[in-house]
């Protein structure tokens, strides 16, 4: 069996050159997982990379990214195949009264009629291919049982055409917002990776990587402004997404150096809610030594 | 760094003399002591984990260790004290006594990175506290991992007053080493330093910015000072009495009465997250028990099997109804901690369904609704809760019979058969009436009537507790003290 990286570090080089800023955690858990050949259950706050970090070590090791997006209400036929029944009707249509019916049932649950969704596509992909399963947590308990199989044994039973195995073993890459616990059979089966907020070097690494024509200076100051305000204690916390958006904000506007006013100005991009935005201004502007803690 | 397949374990286990796999099976069993839930394939998978990434790559080894034995961000915190214990006793010897060898850095900083000053005693142990104080403000002036490092080590061995076989917990020895290095004086020095510095005045943004950087190093400081502190105790008193001793309950078995501030901001930040499930919960029960419009197209699809005649019809899932919720809580001295907690489950539970009711009682009942709507700081509705709402009739302490009559006469025809109602609170009626004919009548008028006891069970009807009177009108009656029996009563509405 050959393996997708070299070492700890590899991984964590490749994503960087990929312009996915990975710590030690994310680049050993991704190492784990191609060496023992387990799917990763990334769990975290809203836009900390979670999507993101599949596509890259999609990217980096040249697979194919077939994405499953969850929602309530998905169910086999969306997630794993489904069959092709308008053209079936008219198939049988076409036959008029006079065949065989168990033939024209042989021939209508045959490859032409079977509408292959990515779960299905993943398993019989004969090219490299990455699975991700986006936001796992908002399907239903019972299609939750449906990954079991797949993820296991990377094989699936169709009742019509028989086991299909696959050639290869996919790197899976599972999402979840933690909306629901999710069953300990899946998480049995997975590596569980939790991604938070980057701490401040990475952070800023992610800037510099990510939004053109900053500077290191300018890159340095956002992460830092993140940083204390990630401290207070708001209704949400900026992510990743945000950081960016806002950074992109600053060098549009041609800021390069950031100070209370400007961070005021542009505060709405980094906070979505009025009494979070009114704490950050509100650290602006003060001196902490004014700042009285306050109880609850 | 290469590594290749390896046929076994890297060489070098947590300890010198213990074997690796040893050292993993000990860890499991005491992970499994602090309840955290591994099985048996994720043991397994840990084995072999760690032949694949080697122990000298300490934070991709700590995390991939992680990764196969914690499935719940919650426990992470123990793992991690459980990971230091067993771990980090790697290379260099620790007794109490013989610290004193060793190349200490000698004036010039330490080399960054792996070449950590080992030892820590040697040159260092001749300064005086003035030139080591100085020389920790200068580490942590600009950031030096590895002195800050040989620093805490120097810090602890001088000012902890370690003794071996002394049966005193690490907090003790903690509290000796900060006291001495007066951290507070160290930052505000550092602050100092930073404004002369600086060309100009610091703004305020710039003042806190600093503020929080060298807060941020401080706190890494003492982090590196707990963890000597733990290594030492370690050598000392073996790994897994050291263990034992460190063991904390995990977040989801805090007793909600009996959680110290630290614990009540974790439990918080739990809430949220349980609520979504309480609502999806609540909604999807509603949906598996009506049928609702034909599915066409799943119905021709079904009719394949039948040579094409729709003999099965296939429906769609109804629209989920909106669940009524009516929550009634008792913030009485008695349940203090709880109802604290309580208006932040009732403040989570208004976030995730439309029809959110509140209504807090002592011996007076009062609706707070109007509190949690529209506003975005749970602090402030707490607050208007606790100053604004009318919840005192005679003298302040519970009355259950009181506050249910109140309830019923004020709101009583609001309850309706799509109504469940939430009954927080112990159940301690100080000797009066219990109007337990209210409870009859709304259970009646409603969907389903539950109530939430943080008392532990053994209490219940002891003294002036009335909860088995109550709980014979209630579709279930739960004892919930920790965020695992809550979550048990959310997973029991299904
Ligand atoms: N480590 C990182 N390196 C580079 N870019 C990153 C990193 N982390 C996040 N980003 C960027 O942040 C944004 C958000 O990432 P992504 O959408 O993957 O987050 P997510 O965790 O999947 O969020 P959600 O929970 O909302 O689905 C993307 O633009 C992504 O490129
Ligand atoms: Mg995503």
């Amino acid at each position: 069996m050959d393996f997708r990286f070299e070492d700890v570090d590899g991984v964590r080089r490749s994503l960087a050159d990929a312009n996915y800023l990975a710590d030690d955690g994310i680049a050993g858990i991704v190492y784990l997982a191609d060496r023992l050949g387990k799917p990763i259950l990334v769990e975290g706050p809203a836009g900390t990379g979670k999507t993101q970090l599949a596509q890259s070590v999609a990217d980096i090791t040249g697979a194919r990214l077939i994405r499953l997006q969850c929602y309530e209400g998905l169910d086999e036929s969306k997630a794993l195949y489904e069959w092709n029944y308008k053209k079936q009707l008219l198939r049988i249509q076409a036959s008029g009264g006079d065949t065989d019916w168990s033939e024209i049932e042989d021939d209508l649950f045959s490859e032409e009629f079977l509408l292959t969704r990515p779960l299905l596509e993943a398993i019989r992909a004969e090219d490299r291919v990455l699975l991700l399963v986006d936001e796992v947590d908002r399907l239903e308990v019972e299609t939750e049982a449906l990954l079991l199989e797949i993820l296991s044994e990377y094989q699936v039973s169709i009742p019509e055409l028989g086991t299909v195995t696959a050639t290869q073993v996919p790197l899976v890459f599972l999402t979840s917002n933690a909306t629901r616990e999710l069953s300990e059979a899946l998480k049995r089966r997975c590596l569980y990776l939790y991604i938070d907020y980057p701490d401040l070097e990475r952070e800023r690494e992610i800037v510099m990587a990510k939004v053109p024509g900053v500077d290191a200076n300018l890159a340095d100051q956002v992460a830092r402004i993140v940083r204390s305000i990630r401290q207070l204690d708001l209704k949400k916390s900026p992510s990743v997404s945000e950081t960016l958006d806002w950074a992109r904000t600053l060098v549009l506007l041609g800021i390069d150096k950031v100070d209370a006013q400007s961070a005021t100005d542009t505060v709405n991009i980094l906070l979505k809610y009025r009494t979070d935005i009114d704490k950050a201004v509100k650290e602006f502007a003060d001196r902490p030594d004014d700042l009285v803690d306050d109880p609850t | 760094m290469t590594v290749t397949e390896q046929a076994g374990p890297p060489s070098g286990g947590g300890r010198e003399d213990t074997p690796l796999l040893d050292l993993l099976s000990g860890f499991i069993i005491e992970l499994r002591q602090a309840g955290l839930p591994v099985s048996l394939t994720e043991n397994l998978d840990a084995m072999e984990a760690v032949t694949h990434i080697p122990i000298e790559d300490r934070d991709a080894f700590k995390y991939a260790l992680g990764s196969t034995l914690v499935k719940n961000h919650s426990h992470w915190r123990t793992f991690e004290v459980v990971f230091e214990v067993y771990f980090s006793m790697r290379g260099d010897e620790y007794t109490l006594e013989g610290a004193a060898d060793g190349e200490g850095p000698e004036g010039e900083p330490g080399p960054p990175g792996e070449g950590a000053p080992q030892g820590g005693g040697g040159a260092m142990s001749g300064l005086t506290p003035e030139q080591l104080a100085e020389m920790l403000m200068k580490a942590l002036m600009n950031g030096d991992q590895a002195m800050l490092r040989a620093l805490a080590r120097q810090a602890v061995m001088r000012y902890a007053g370690m003794e071996p076989g002394r049966p005193v917990g690490g907090t003790y020895y903690l509290y000796r080493t900060l006291r001495n290095l007066d951290l507070d004086g160290v930052l505000e020095g550092l602050m100092d330093a930073a404004r002369q510095e600086a060309p100009e005045d610091l703004t305020p943004l710039e003042e806190r910015l600093e503020r929080d950087e060298f807060g941020d190093r401080i706190e890494q400081l003492k982090q590196e000072i707990e963890a000597e502190i733990r290594r030492r105790l370690v050598a000392d008193r073996g790994v897994e009495a050291m263990a034992r001793t460190l063991r904390k309950p995990l977040p989801e078995d805090v007793d909600f009465m009996h959680a110290s501030r630290e614990e009540m901001a974790e439990l918080k930040k739990a809430i949220h997250p349980l609520t979504r499930k309480l609502a999806v919960r609540l909604a999807r029960k509603r949906r598996h028990g009506r049928k609702g419009a034909l599915d066409f197209r799943n119905t021709i699809r079904h009719s394949l099997s039948y040579g094409g005649v729709p003999a099965e019809p296939k429906f769609r899932f109804p629209r989920p109804a909106k669940p009524e919720i009516m929550v009634v809580a008792d913030i009485s001295g008695s349940v203090a901690a709880f109802a604290r907690f309580t208006l932040h489950l009732v403040y989570a539970i208004s976030g995730q369904f439309s029809k959110v009711r509140s209504f807090v009682f002592i011996d007076g009942l009062d609706e707070v609704t109007g509190f949690f709507e529209g506003v975005e700081d749970i602090g402030e509705a707490v607050h208007r809760v606790n100053t604004e709402a009318d919840v005192v009739w005679v003298d302040g302490h519970s009355d259950y019979g009181h506050a249910f009559g109140v309830f019923w006469e004020r709101f009583g025809r609001d309850v309706g058969p799509k109504t469940t109602v939430m009954i927080l609170g112990d159940a301690r009626n100080n000797y009066h009436a219990s109007q337990s004919w209210i409870l009859k009548e709304m259970q009646h008028k409603a969907r389903k009537v539950y109530w939430l006891n943080p008392e532990p069970r053994a209490y219940w009807d002891t003294g002036d507790s009335i909860v088995g009177e109550y709980s014979t009108h209630c579709e279930g009656t739960f004892e919930v003290r920790n965020l695992r029996q809550l979550e048990a009563f959310v997973e029991k509405l299904v």
